[in-house]
């Protein structure tokens, strides 16, 4: 070891960033901790963006992890608002874009991803709103006021909360769905329907199978749009979720093995040992899943920034956790668990017409997910249940008079 | 600004200003007090933010919602009467100087 600690230096300051920070320090790391994120706020949660926050008054203190007096009392050194331009692995140094170069011993990327742009023509580009950060909300909460019809491009998450919220904000709202469901990728068919049904119950306009084909803007501030299945919508604010990509440009420039995301091992180092990465950046090989896997989730990034800190503090850990999620759209909390890539079984426990329903997903008799609608109590006997590899009985698991955690004990 | 008075499993007690409008559980995590996690970021969601109230102050909180309720049924330290996700409560001045007891386990 070297006569002088350099210390860690994280990049990124969302939840994996924050939870590095947090575990190191609560771990009894005692050398330097610098943390570098572009975004001018102090460390704050995004899930709330596209939530509850507009609804909940909109304060942003509401959504710092901690407040200011944390990160001094644990001496934490803060570059906020600047963002991290090279790496130099060889003398382990990270330049920033304010010309500062910072010293690490291990580097920890918890850069998150980018959002993906509509495709628009530029006159209208800047004028699309997206929701990422606190600076993006802000912008649509100062226009959302005098706006009354909204176009949401996307049907995923981000996309649908957002839809929600407008609705209960009283603004009218349609939804442009590229696919066949909303949600695809991420729920179930039959939970994807009783979703569309809900939000079209609760005033939303969703078109499937739908898109942008051409945009213009009006001359009262508005766009029109011409949808490729030949509609034509007038609004005054645009919204998109898309999805995102995976920020790996400093990766890659490190020349760090990257393939649609940073690769990390089960210990969530990169290809150079000195650094790690976590989060949504990040793909991995999950014991869960049969081929490499990128996870867009709290969970996933507080997870991996536990198995990283434990790491550096010399205990060394897996990251090997079973992924879980959430959303909230009108009354409706929506709770997964598990990876459901390859079930070919779904069992409903509880009813679809009570608004309150689990469905425990299996690939042959092995429950490998347990997707949830306003049953929380279940998402979290779920959660122990997938951890254990216990797997209920097609009876039970329909059967609402055995309690989920019950089956725990066997 | 109003106060709450956290007391751990060991007993100690923390006294915290928490403006009106955050709940309990953002007051406590915000102020890195260990004893509640939060790690549904207060959406209710997980239940690892339960604490016991005092009983002065069990009536003067929001009504509990049905989920709520179930998740109480699995917290990690057991359910008493005076049971609350301390994400349900937001501070009002009514609650200046409230009592919560945080549990062994989350």
């Amino acid at each position: 070891m070297g006569s002088k600690v350099a210390g860690v230096v994280i990049i990124g300051g969302g939840h994996a960033g924050f939870q590095c920070i947090d575990s190191l320090r609560k771990g009894g790391y005692a050398g330097p901790i610098t943390l570098v994120d572009a975004d001018p706020h102090l460390p704050y949660q995004r899930p709330p963006l596209s939530k509850g926050y507009l609804l909940e008054g909109a304060d942003p203190d509401t959504l710092l992890f901690r407040t200011a007096a944390y990160y001094s009392e644990q001496s934490v050194n803060l570059h906020l608002g600047i963002a991290a331009a090279a790496i130099d692995r060889e003398r382990h140094t990270v330049q920033l874009t304010n010309g500062l170069s910072l010293s690490y011993d291990q580097l920890v990327l918890a850069p998150g991803a980018s959002i993906r742009p509509l495709r628009v023509p530029d006159e209208i580009a800047d004028q699309v709103h997206y929701i990422k950060t606190l600076g993006d909300i802000d912008r649509i909460n100062t226009q959302l006021g005098t706006a009354q019809n909204l176009v949401v491009v996307g049907g995923g998450f981000i996309g649908l909360e957002f839809a929600a919220t407008a609705r209960k904000l009283g603004k009218n709202v349609s939804v442009l769905v590229r696919g066949p469901r909303i949600m695809n990728q991420n729920v179930t068919p039959e939970l994807s329907r009783f979703m569309l049904e809900q939000h079209r119950a609760h005033g939303a306009d969703i078109q499937l199978n739908t898109s942008i084909e051409t945009v213009s803007r009006l001359d009262n501030g508005g766009f029109e749009i011409l949808t490729t299945d030949g509609r034509t919508l007038s609004c005054d604010m645009l919204v998109a979720g898309i999805g995102v990509t995976p920020d790996t440009r400093l990766a890659e420039a490190a020349g760090l093995e990257c393939d649609e995301g940073i690769v990390v091992d089960a210990g969530c180092r990169t290809s150079d040992p000195a650094i790690y990465a976590a989060g949504d950046a990040v793909c991995f090989t999950h014991p869960l899943a049969d081929t490499r896997i990128r996870i867009e989730s709290v969970q996933n990034a507080v997870d991996q920034a536990k198995v990283i800190a434990a790491n550096i503090l010399g205990k060394p850990a897996e990251y090997d956790s079973a992924p879980w999620f959430w959303s909230d759209q009108y009354e409706f909390k929506l709770q997964m668990a598990g990876l459901h890539a390859g079930y070919d079984h779904v069992v409903q426990r509880g009813t679809t017409e009570s608004g309150k329903f689990t469905l425990f997903l299996y690939r042959g008799e092995r429950l490998i997910a347990v997707h949830t609608v306003n049953k929380p109590a279940d998402h979290m006997a779920a959660r122990k249940l997938l951890a254990a590899g216990i797997s209920p009985s097609f009876d039970e698991a329909a059967d609402e008079n055995v309690k989920l955690n019950s089956l725990l004990k066997r | 600004m109003p106060k709450v008075v956290y007391v751990d499993f060991q007993g100690n007690r923390n006294e915290l200003e928490v403006a009106n409008g955050m709940t309990l559980m953002q007051g406590a995590v915000m102020n890195g007090l260990d004893g509640i996690e939060g790690e549904c970021s207060g959406s209710c969601a997980c239940a690892t933010c339960h604490c016991y109230v005092d009983e002065a102050y069990l009536d003067k909180l929001p009504e509990m919602s049905e989920n709520e309720d179930e998740l109480l049924d699995g917290t990690a330290s057991e359910r008493l009467g005076s049971s609350r996700l301390s994400c349900q409560i937001r501070m009002t001045d009514d609650l200046d100087g409230i009592v919560v007891q945080l549990p062994e386990e989350q």
